[in-house]
Protein backbone atom coordinates (compact mmCIF):
# COMPACT_ATOMS: atom_id res chain seq x y z
CA UNK A 1 0.00 0.00 0.00
CA UNK A 2 2.36 2.30 1.21
CA UNK A 3 4.43 1.93 -2.36
CA UNK A 4 1.75 3.35 -4.36
CA UNK A 5 1.28 6.57 -1.51
CA UNK A 6 4.73 7.25 -2.08
CA UNK A 7 4.25 7.57 -5.90
CA UNK A 8 1.30 9.84 -5.68
CA UNK A 9 2.75 11.61 -3.34
CA UNK A 10 6.26 12.06 -5.35
CA UNK A 11 4.03 13.42 -8.39
CA UNK A 12 2.08 15.42 -6.65
CA UNK A 13 5.04 17.41 -4.87
CA UNK A 14 7.01 16.97 -8.72
CA UNK A 15 4.27 19.39 -9.66
CA UNK A 16 4.20 22.70 -7.62
CA UNK A 17 0.62 23.39 -7.45
CA UNK A 18 0.42 22.06 -3.76
CA UNK A 19 3.97 24.13 -2.94
CA UNK A 20 1.99 27.37 -4.50
CA UNK A 21 -1.10 26.49 -2.70
CA UNK A 22 1.18 26.74 0.42
CA UNK A 23 2.83 29.34 0.09
CA UNK A 24 -0.57 31.13 -0.28
CA UNK A 25 -1.88 30.04 2.59
CA UNK A 26 1.33 31.15 4.12
CA UNK A 27 0.92 34.70 2.86
CA UNK A 28 -2.37 35.04 3.75
CA UNK A 29 -2.45 34.04 7.13
CA UNK A 30 0.86 35.86 7.93
CA UNK A 31 -1.13 39.02 6.54
CA UNK A 32 -4.06 38.82 8.29
CA UNK A 33 -2.48 38.18 11.61
CA UNK A 34 -0.26 41.17 11.51
CA UNK A 35 -2.94 43.35 9.93
CA UNK A 36 -5.82 42.62 12.76
CA UNK A 37 -5.19 43.72 16.39
CA UNK A 38 -6.04 40.78 18.56
CA UNK A 39 -5.79 37.45 17.11
CA UNK A 40 -9.26 36.79 17.22
CA UNK A 41 -10.33 39.14 14.93
CA UNK A 42 -7.57 37.21 12.90
CA UNK A 43 -8.66 33.72 13.19
CA UNK A 44 -12.08 35.65 12.26
CA UNK A 45 -10.87 36.76 9.10
CA UNK A 46 -8.80 33.49 8.26
CA UNK A 47 -11.61 31.26 8.45
CA UNK A 48 -13.67 32.96 6.44
CA UNK A 49 -10.56 32.75 3.59
CA UNK A 50 -9.90 29.31 4.70
CA UNK A 51 -13.37 28.50 4.71
CA UNK A 52 -13.89 29.53 0.58
CA UNK A 53 -10.26 28.40 -0.71
CA UNK A 54 -9.52 25.44 1.06
CA UNK A 55 -12.75 23.47 -0.22
CA UNK A 56 -12.14 25.38 -3.84
CA UNK A 57 -8.53 24.00 -4.24
CA UNK A 58 -8.70 20.84 -2.75
CA UNK A 59 -11.36 19.97 -5.18
CA UNK A 60 -10.51 21.16 -7.99
CA UNK A 61 -6.55 20.33 -7.54
CA UNK A 62 -7.91 16.94 -7.07
CA UNK A 63 -10.62 16.31 -9.75
CA UNK A 64 -7.75 17.25 -12.35
CA UNK A 65 -5.06 15.45 -10.61
CA UNK A 66 -6.89 12.14 -11.18
CA UNK A 67 -7.66 12.77 -14.65
CA UNK A 68 -4.36 13.51 -15.07
CA UNK A 69 -3.54 10.27 -13.49
CA UNK A 70 -5.41 8.06 -15.78
CA UNK A 71 -1.92 6.59 -17.42
CA UNK A 72 -0.87 5.56 -13.95
CA UNK A 73 -3.84 3.91 -13.14
CA UNK A 74 -3.84 1.99 -16.32
CA UNK A 75 -0.45 0.89 -16.00
CA UNK A 76 -0.87 -0.15 -12.40
CA UNK A 77 -4.06 -1.94 -13.10
CA UNK A 78 -2.57 -4.75 -15.04
CA UNK A 79 0.12 -5.30 -11.81
CA UNK A 80 -0.57 -7.19 -9.06
CA UNK A 81 -2.58 -4.95 -6.81
CA UNK A 82 -5.92 -4.89 -6.05
CA UNK A 83 -8.36 -2.47 -7.30
CA UNK A 84 -9.32 -1.45 -3.67
CA UNK A 85 -5.39 -0.14 -3.00
CA UNK A 86 -4.49 1.72 -6.02
CA UNK A 87 -8.02 4.16 -5.15
CA UNK A 88 -7.27 4.28 -1.71
CA UNK A 89 -3.55 4.72 -2.11
CA UNK A 90 -4.18 7.61 -4.53
CA UNK A 91 -7.14 9.30 -1.86
CA UNK A 92 -4.60 8.63 0.91
CA UNK A 93 -1.77 10.86 -1.23
CA UNK A 94 -3.49 13.69 -2.10
CA UNK A 95 -5.13 14.04 1.40
CA UNK A 96 -1.67 13.74 2.40
CA UNK A 97 -0.06 16.21 0.68
CA UNK A 98 -3.06 18.71 0.89
CA UNK A 99 -3.32 18.69 4.55
CA UNK A 100 0.50 19.28 5.08
CA UNK A 101 0.19 22.03 2.61
CA UNK A 102 -2.46 23.22 5.08
CA UNK A 103 -0.71 22.74 8.53
CA UNK A 104 2.18 24.67 7.21
CA UNK A 105 0.51 27.47 5.03
CA UNK A 106 -1.94 28.11 7.80
CA UNK A 107 -1.47 25.68 10.82
CA UNK A 108 2.34 27.02 11.63
CA UNK A 109 1.07 30.72 12.05
CA UNK A 110 -1.87 29.80 14.26
CA UNK A 111 -0.01 28.37 16.08
CA UNK A 112 2.37 30.97 16.39
CA UNK A 113 0.00 33.53 16.83
CA UNK A 114 -3.05 32.48 18.50
CA UNK A 115 -2.28 29.10 20.81
CA UNK A 116 -5.95 29.03 22.17
CA UNK A 117 -8.57 26.27 21.49
CA UNK A 118 -9.84 28.00 18.88
CA UNK A 119 -6.96 27.79 16.65
CA UNK A 120 -7.04 24.05 17.16
CA UNK A 121 -10.56 23.54 16.34
CA UNK A 122 -9.76 25.81 13.30
CA UNK A 123 -7.05 23.62 12.23
CA UNK A 124 -8.52 20.29 12.32
CA UNK A 125 -11.63 21.58 10.46
CA UNK A 126 -9.37 22.66 7.72
CA UNK A 127 -7.95 19.17 7.73
CA UNK A 128 -11.52 17.65 7.79
CA UNK A 129 -12.89 19.53 5.24
CA UNK A 130 -9.57 18.81 3.02
CA UNK A 131 -10.43 15.56 3.33
CA UNK A 132 -14.23 15.68 2.55
CA UNK A 133 -13.51 17.70 -0.41
CA UNK A 134 -11.05 15.15 -1.51
CA UNK A 135 -13.39 12.31 -1.51
CA UNK A 136 -16.07 14.50 -3.20
CA UNK A 137 -13.24 15.33 -5.87
CA UNK A 138 -12.90 11.52 -6.14
CA UNK A 139 -16.72 10.67 -6.47
CA UNK A 140 -16.82 13.22 -9.06
CA UNK A 141 -13.98 11.68 -11.08
CA UNK A 142 -15.19 8.65 -10.95
CA UNK A 143 -19.04 9.52 -12.55
CA UNK A 144 -17.88 10.94 -15.90
CA UNK A 145 -15.12 9.61 -18.17
CA UNK A 146 -15.04 13.16 -19.73
CA UNK A 147 -12.19 15.79 -17.76
CA UNK A 148 -14.25 18.86 -18.81
CA UNK A 149 -17.48 17.03 -17.81
CA UNK A 150 -15.85 16.62 -14.16
CA UNK A 151 -14.25 19.68 -13.52
CA UNK A 152 -17.35 21.52 -13.69
CA UNK A 153 -18.83 18.91 -11.76
CA UNK A 154 -16.21 19.94 -8.92
CA UNK A 155 -16.51 23.42 -9.57
CA UNK A 156 -20.96 23.30 -9.35
CA UNK A 157 -20.30 21.20 -6.10
CA UNK A 158 -18.03 24.02 -4.59
CA UNK A 159 -20.57 26.38 -5.95
CA UNK A 160 -23.12 24.55 -4.24
CA UNK A 161 -21.80 23.88 -0.47
CA UNK A 162 -19.55 27.69 -0.61
CA UNK A 163 -22.36 29.62 -1.71
CA UNK A 164 -25.88 28.21 -2.95
CA UNK A 165 -26.69 26.08 0.04
CA UNK A 166 -26.35 29.30 1.99
CA UNK A 167 -28.69 30.84 -0.30
CA UNK A 168 -31.51 27.97 0.00
CA UNK A 169 -30.78 27.82 4.23
CA UNK A 170 -31.19 32.00 3.84
CA UNK A 171 -34.22 31.37 1.95
CA UNK A 172 -36.30 28.81 3.77
CA UNK A 173 -35.30 30.98 7.11
CA UNK A 174 -36.97 33.69 6.01
CA UNK A 175 -40.06 32.51 4.68
CA UNK A 176 -40.63 30.62 8.00
CA UNK A 177 -39.40 33.26 10.21
CA UNK A 178 -42.54 33.39 12.11
CA UNK A 179 -41.85 29.91 13.18
CA UNK A 180 -39.59 28.87 15.21
CA UNK A 181 -36.59 27.72 13.23
CA UNK A 182 -33.61 26.77 15.54
CA UNK A 183 -33.79 23.30 15.64
CA UNK A 184 -33.90 22.85 11.73
CA UNK A 185 -31.41 25.55 11.74
CA UNK A 186 -28.92 22.87 14.07
CA UNK A 187 -30.25 20.49 11.00
CA UNK A 188 -29.47 22.55 7.95
CA UNK A 189 -25.92 23.64 9.37
CA UNK A 190 -24.87 19.81 9.86
CA UNK A 191 -26.07 19.05 5.88
CA UNK A 192 -23.05 21.11 4.86
CA UNK A 193 -19.87 20.51 6.04
CA UNK A 194 -18.55 24.15 4.94
CA UNK A 195 -21.34 25.41 7.38
CA UNK A 196 -20.60 22.93 10.00
CA UNK A 197 -16.85 23.80 10.25
CA UNK A 198 -17.98 27.54 10.00
CA UNK A 199 -20.13 27.19 13.45
CA UNK A 200 -17.90 25.34 15.06
CA UNK A 201 -15.39 27.18 14.39
CA UNK A 202 -16.97 30.40 15.52
CA UNK A 203 -18.62 29.33 18.41
CA UNK A 204 -14.62 28.84 19.85
CA UNK A 205 -14.32 32.57 19.14
CA UNK A 206 -15.93 35.42 21.54
CA UNK A 207 -17.98 36.61 18.69
CA UNK A 208 -20.58 34.36 19.16
CA UNK A 209 -21.61 36.32 21.62
CA UNK A 210 -23.26 38.25 19.04
CA UNK A 211 -25.20 35.57 17.09
CA UNK A 212 -28.61 36.35 19.35
CA UNK A 213 -31.11 33.43 20.22
CA UNK A 214 -30.18 30.88 17.85
CA UNK A 215 -26.17 31.41 18.52
CA UNK A 216 -26.78 30.77 22.33
CA UNK A 217 -29.14 27.91 20.95
CA UNK A 218 -25.93 26.91 18.95
CA UNK A 219 -23.40 26.94 21.87
CA UNK A 220 -26.17 25.06 24.13
CA UNK A 221 -25.72 22.47 21.73
CA UNK A 222 -22.37 21.97 19.96
CA UNK A 223 -20.42 23.28 23.08
CA UNK A 224 -20.96 20.00 24.97
CA UNK A 225 -19.14 17.27 24.29
CA UNK A 226 -21.80 15.22 22.91
CA UNK A 227 -21.88 18.08 20.64
CA UNK A 228 -18.87 18.13 19.58
CA UNK A 229 -19.06 14.68 19.29
CA UNK A 230 -22.33 14.66 16.99
CA UNK A 231 -20.14 17.77 15.11
CA UNK A 232 -17.25 15.45 14.65
CA UNK A 233 -19.57 12.23 13.73
CA UNK A 234 -20.91 14.50 10.60
CA UNK A 235 -18.01 15.19 9.23
CA UNK A 236 -16.86 11.27 9.40
CA UNK A 237 -20.04 11.17 7.69
CA UNK A 238 -18.96 13.21 5.17
CA UNK A 239 -15.80 11.62 4.65
CA UNK A 240 -17.31 8.02 4.48
CA UNK A 241 -20.18 8.16 2.30
CA UNK A 242 -18.57 9.65 -1.13
CA UNK A 243 -15.33 7.72 -0.30
CA UNK A 244 -17.06 4.69 -0.29
CA UNK A 245 -19.19 5.64 -3.76
CA UNK A 246 -16.13 6.43 -5.06
CA UNK A 247 -14.26 3.11 -4.08
CA UNK A 248 -17.21 1.19 -4.74
CA UNK A 249 -17.48 3.25 -8.50
CA UNK A 250 -13.66 2.70 -8.96
CA UNK A 251 -14.15 -1.31 -8.76
CA UNK A 252 -16.29 -1.70 -11.42
CA UNK A 253 -15.11 0.83 -13.86
CA UNK A 254 -13.74 -0.49 -17.03
CA UNK A 255 -9.92 1.04 -18.63
CA UNK B 1 -4.29 -22.23 -17.24
CA UNK B 2 -6.78 -19.91 -18.42
CA UNK B 3 -10.09 -20.80 -18.96
CA UNK B 4 -12.92 -18.19 -20.39
CA UNK B 5 -16.89 -19.12 -19.66
CA UNK B 6 -19.60 -17.43 -21.40
CA UNK B 7 -18.14 -14.35 -20.95
CA UNK B 8 -20.14 -11.20 -21.98
CA UNK B 9 -19.60 -7.70 -22.08
CA UNK B 10 -21.66 -4.64 -23.26
CA UNK B 11 -20.78 -1.01 -23.87
CA UNK B 12 -23.78 0.72 -24.16
CA UNK B 13 -25.34 -1.12 -27.27
CA UNK B 14 -22.19 -2.33 -28.42
CA UNK B 15 -22.14 -6.23 -27.19
CA UNK B 16 -18.47 -6.12 -27.33
CA UNK B 17 -18.44 -9.65 -26.53
CA UNK B 18 -20.66 -12.12 -26.92
CA UNK B 19 -20.56 -15.40 -24.82
CA UNK B 20 -17.13 -15.96 -25.51
CA UNK B 21 -16.02 -19.12 -24.23
CA UNK B 22 -12.17 -20.76 -24.61
CA UNK B 23 -9.38 -22.87 -22.79
CA UNK B 24 -5.93 -22.08 -22.95
CA UNK B 25 -2.69 -23.83 -21.94
CA UNK B 26 1.03 -23.68 -21.00
CA UNK B 27 3.39 -23.55 -24.11
CA UNK B 28 0.50 -22.65 -26.38
CA UNK B 29 1.13 -19.52 -28.48
CA UNK B 30 -2.34 -18.21 -29.12
CA UNK B 31 -3.02 -15.35 -31.67
CA UNK B 32 -6.10 -13.50 -31.49
CA UNK B 33 -7.41 -12.67 -34.33
CA UNK B 34 -10.17 -10.47 -36.12
CA UNK B 35 -11.33 -7.85 -37.51
CA UNK B 36 -11.25 -3.72 -35.50
CA UNK B 37 -13.82 -3.38 -33.06
CA UNK B 38 -14.35 -7.21 -32.87
CA UNK B 39 -13.48 -7.44 -29.51
CA UNK B 40 -10.06 -8.71 -29.11
CA UNK B 41 -8.69 -5.87 -26.56
CA UNK B 42 -11.58 -5.96 -24.83
CA UNK B 43 -11.32 -9.36 -24.25
CA UNK B 44 -7.79 -9.49 -23.12
CA UNK B 45 -8.80 -6.34 -20.81
CA UNK B 46 -10.97 -8.85 -19.50
CA UNK B 47 -8.58 -11.28 -18.86
CA UNK B 48 -6.38 -8.35 -16.78
CA UNK B 49 -9.32 -7.53 -15.23
CA UNK B 50 -9.30 -3.89 -16.25
CA UNK B 51 -12.42 -4.33 -17.74
CA UNK B 52 -15.02 -6.22 -15.42
CA UNK B 53 -17.18 -8.73 -17.51
CA UNK B 54 -21.00 -8.40 -17.32
CA UNK B 55 -21.71 -11.63 -17.56
CA UNK B 56 -19.36 -15.25 -17.18
CA UNK B 57 -16.32 -15.76 -15.45
CA UNK B 58 -12.74 -16.16 -16.25
CA UNK B 59 -10.57 -18.55 -14.33
CA UNK B 60 -6.49 -18.60 -13.86
CA UNK B 61 -4.77 -21.89 -12.76
CA UNK B 62 -8.37 -22.55 -11.41
CA UNK B 63 -9.29 -19.41 -9.25
CA UNK B 64 -11.77 -17.01 -10.37
CA UNK B 65 -9.85 -13.86 -10.93
CA UNK B 66 -12.62 -11.72 -10.08
CA UNK B 67 -12.00 -12.44 -6.01
CA UNK B 68 -8.31 -12.36 -6.99
CA UNK B 69 -5.72 -10.15 -7.61
CA UNK B 70 -2.55 -12.20 -6.94
CA UNK B 71 -2.79 -14.07 -10.89
CA UNK B 72 -1.53 -10.73 -12.05
CA UNK B 73 1.83 -11.42 -10.77
CA UNK B 74 2.37 -13.95 -13.81
CA UNK B 75 1.14 -11.56 -16.30
CA UNK B 76 3.41 -9.48 -18.50
CA UNK B 77 1.00 -7.48 -20.20
CA UNK B 78 2.29 -5.13 -23.55
CA UNK B 79 -0.81 -2.55 -24.28
CA UNK B 80 -1.72 -1.43 -27.95
CA UNK B 81 -0.32 1.72 -27.15
CA UNK B 82 1.52 1.96 -24.20
CA UNK B 83 0.53 5.02 -21.56
CA UNK B 84 2.84 5.91 -19.14
CA UNK B 85 2.73 8.96 -16.44
CA UNK B 86 3.93 11.95 -18.29
CA UNK B 87 6.24 13.35 -15.52
CA UNK B 88 7.68 10.08 -14.81
CA UNK B 89 11.75 9.25 -16.37
CA UNK B 90 11.98 5.89 -18.02
CA UNK B 91 14.38 4.59 -15.35
CA UNK B 92 11.52 6.07 -12.71
CA UNK B 93 8.99 3.81 -14.46
CA UNK B 94 10.97 1.18 -14.35
CA UNK B 95 12.48 1.34 -10.94
CA UNK B 96 8.89 2.20 -9.86
CA UNK B 97 6.94 -1.43 -11.45
CA UNK B 98 10.42 -3.03 -9.73
CA UNK B 99 9.23 -1.47 -6.56
CA UNK B 100 5.65 -2.40 -7.03
CA UNK B 101 6.33 -6.10 -7.97
CA UNK B 102 9.22 -7.09 -6.05
CA UNK B 103 8.20 -9.84 -3.73
CA UNK B 104 6.97 -11.92 -6.71
CA UNK B 105 10.44 -11.40 -9.21
CA UNK B 106 12.50 -14.24 -9.35
CA UNK B 107 14.04 -12.89 -11.36
CA UNK B 108 14.59 -9.65 -13.81
CA UNK B 109 14.83 -10.10 -17.67
CA UNK B 110 16.28 -6.82 -18.79
CA UNK B 111 16.92 -8.53 -22.61
CA UNK B 112 14.62 -6.09 -24.62
CA UNK B 113 15.68 -3.04 -22.61
CA UNK B 114 19.13 -3.67 -23.51
CA UNK B 115 18.28 -4.37 -26.85
CA UNK B 116 16.38 -2.03 -27.51
CA UNK B 117 18.95 0.53 -26.28
CA UNK B 118 16.68 2.14 -23.70
CA UNK B 119 19.59 2.07 -21.16
CA UNK B 120 21.03 4.73 -23.05
CA UNK B 121 17.84 7.28 -22.33
CA UNK B 122 16.82 6.13 -18.83
CA UNK B 123 16.29 9.71 -17.92
CA UNK B 124 14.47 10.91 -20.39
CA UNK B 125 10.74 11.82 -19.57
CA UNK B 126 7.71 9.74 -20.71
CA UNK B 127 6.29 12.71 -22.34
CA UNK B 128 9.27 13.18 -24.64
CA UNK B 129 9.25 10.18 -25.86
CA UNK B 130 8.14 8.91 -29.69
CA UNK B 131 4.81 6.62 -29.92
CA UNK B 132 7.68 3.56 -31.40
CA UNK B 133 10.15 4.18 -27.90
CA UNK B 134 7.03 4.22 -25.33
CA UNK B 135 6.46 0.25 -27.11
CA UNK B 136 10.34 -0.05 -26.36
CA UNK B 137 9.15 0.59 -23.22
CA UNK B 138 5.95 -1.50 -22.79
CA UNK B 139 7.53 -4.45 -24.37
CA UNK B 140 10.60 -4.11 -22.32
CA UNK B 141 8.20 -4.11 -18.89
CA UNK B 142 6.05 -6.55 -20.22
CA UNK B 143 9.08 -8.94 -20.19
CA UNK B 144 11.10 -7.94 -17.53
CA UNK B 145 9.72 -10.18 -14.79
CA UNK B 146 10.05 -13.58 -16.46
CA UNK B 147 6.01 -13.91 -16.05
CA UNK B 148 4.32 -17.16 -17.29
CA UNK B 149 1.84 -15.56 -19.43
CA UNK B 150 2.27 -13.13 -22.04
CA UNK B 151 -0.11 -11.41 -23.58
CA UNK B 152 0.94 -8.51 -26.34
CA UNK B 153 -1.64 -6.92 -27.92
CA UNK B 154 -0.67 -5.40 -31.44
CA UNK B 155 3.12 -5.24 -29.94
CA UNK B 156 4.83 -4.91 -33.73
CA UNK B 157 2.84 -2.08 -34.64
CA UNK B 158 4.76 1.47 -34.20
CA UNK B 159 8.00 -0.43 -33.64
CA UNK B 160 10.64 -0.34 -36.46
CA UNK B 161 11.61 -3.18 -38.34
CA UNK B 162 14.99 -3.90 -36.28
CA UNK B 163 13.30 -3.57 -33.49
CA UNK B 164 10.22 -5.61 -34.11
CA UNK B 165 12.49 -8.77 -35.52
CA UNK B 166 14.06 -8.48 -31.92
CA UNK B 167 10.74 -8.89 -30.34
CA UNK B 168 10.02 -11.80 -32.22
CA UNK B 169 12.95 -13.62 -31.50
CA UNK B 170 12.39 -12.96 -27.58
CA UNK B 171 9.01 -14.25 -28.16
CA UNK B 172 9.94 -17.46 -29.76
CA UNK B 173 13.12 -17.91 -26.97
CA UNK B 174 10.00 -17.56 -24.20
CA UNK B 175 7.93 -19.76 -26.40
CA UNK B 176 10.78 -22.29 -26.17
CA UNK B 177 10.42 -22.28 -22.28
CA UNK B 178 7.18 -22.93 -22.03
CA UNK B 179 5.31 -19.84 -21.85
CA UNK B 180 1.44 -19.45 -22.45
CA UNK B 181 1.56 -16.10 -25.03
CA UNK B 182 -1.34 -14.61 -26.69
CA UNK B 183 -0.74 -11.99 -29.13
CA UNK B 184 -3.09 -9.96 -31.53
CA UNK B 185 -1.56 -8.61 -34.44
CA UNK B 186 -3.11 -7.36 -37.86
CA UNK B 187 0.17 -8.72 -39.54
CA UNK B 188 -0.82 -11.84 -39.96
CA UNK B 189 2.42 -13.06 -42.00
CA UNK B 190 4.83 -12.23 -39.35
CA UNK B 191 2.47 -14.54 -37.05
CA UNK B 192 3.14 -17.70 -39.31
CA UNK B 193 5.76 -19.23 -37.87
CA UNK B 194 5.34 -17.76 -34.21
CA UNK B 195 1.93 -19.02 -33.45
CA UNK B 196 0.69 -22.66 -32.84
CA UNK B 197 -3.24 -21.70 -31.86
CA UNK B 198 -5.61 -19.26 -33.99
CA UNK B 199 -8.51 -17.75 -32.36
CA UNK B 200 -10.85 -15.74 -34.59
CA UNK B 201 -13.56 -13.01 -33.19
CA UNK B 202 -16.02 -11.24 -35.01
CA UNK B 203 -17.96 -8.87 -33.78
CA UNK B 204 -17.54 -10.55 -30.26
CA UNK B 205 -18.40 -13.35 -30.74
CA UNK B 206 -15.75 -16.63 -30.98
CA UNK B 207 -15.89 -18.19 -34.31
CA UNK B 208 -13.36 -20.65 -33.99
CA UNK B 209 -10.62 -21.76 -31.89
CA UNK B 210 -8.34 -24.09 -33.80
CA UNK B 211 -4.63 -24.78 -33.94
CA UNK B 212 -2.74 -23.64 -37.19
CA UNK B 213 -2.14 -26.67 -38.87
CA UNK B 214 -5.88 -27.47 -38.42
CA UNK B 215 -6.63 -24.17 -40.03
CA UNK B 216 -4.45 -24.21 -43.00
CA UNK B 217 -5.79 -28.05 -43.35
CA UNK B 218 -9.84 -27.09 -43.03
CA UNK B 219 -8.85 -24.07 -45.35
CA UNK B 220 -6.53 -26.18 -48.06
CA UNK B 221 -4.35 -22.81 -47.77
CA UNK B 222 -0.55 -23.22 -46.36
CA UNK B 223 0.04 -19.55 -45.25
CA UNK B 224 -1.97 -17.55 -42.07
CA UNK B 225 -2.90 -14.39 -44.10
CA UNK B 226 -4.47 -16.30 -47.23
CA UNK B 227 -6.15 -19.09 -45.04
CA UNK B 228 -7.48 -15.68 -42.43
CA UNK B 229 -8.33 -13.61 -46.04
CA UNK B 230 -10.62 -16.79 -47.55
CA UNK B 231 -12.30 -16.80 -43.74
CA UNK B 232 -13.09 -13.00 -43.99
CA UNK B 233 -14.03 -13.18 -47.31
CA UNK B 234 -16.32 -16.40 -46.47
CA UNK B 235 -17.95 -14.14 -43.38
CA UNK B 236 -18.94 -11.29 -44.83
Amino acid sequence: MNKVIKYVILDILRNKIVVAYTVFLLAISLTVFNLEDTAGKGMLSLLNIILIVLPLVSIIFSTIYVYNSTEFIELLLSQPLPRKRLVLSIFIGLTASLILAFLIGAGLPILFYSDSQAGLVLMSTGIGLTIIFVALALLGSMITRDKSKGIGLAILLWFYFSLIYDGIVLFILFQFSDYPLEKISIVLGSLNPIDLGRIVVLLQLDISAMMGYTGALFREFFGGTWGSLYACLVMLMWIAAPLWLAVRKFNRKDW
Amino acid sequence: MIIATNVNKRFGKLQALDNVSFTCNKGQTISLIGPNGSGKTTFIKCLLGMVVPDSGFITFNDRNIIHDWKYRRHIGYMPQTGRFPDNMTIAQVFDMMKDIRREDTGSIDEDLAEGFGLHRMMDKRMRTLSGGTRQKVSAALAFLFNPDVLILDEPTAGLDPVASELLKDKVRKEKQKGKLILITSHILSELDDLVSEVIYLQEGKLLFHKSLDQLKKDTGEDKLVKAIARIMQANT
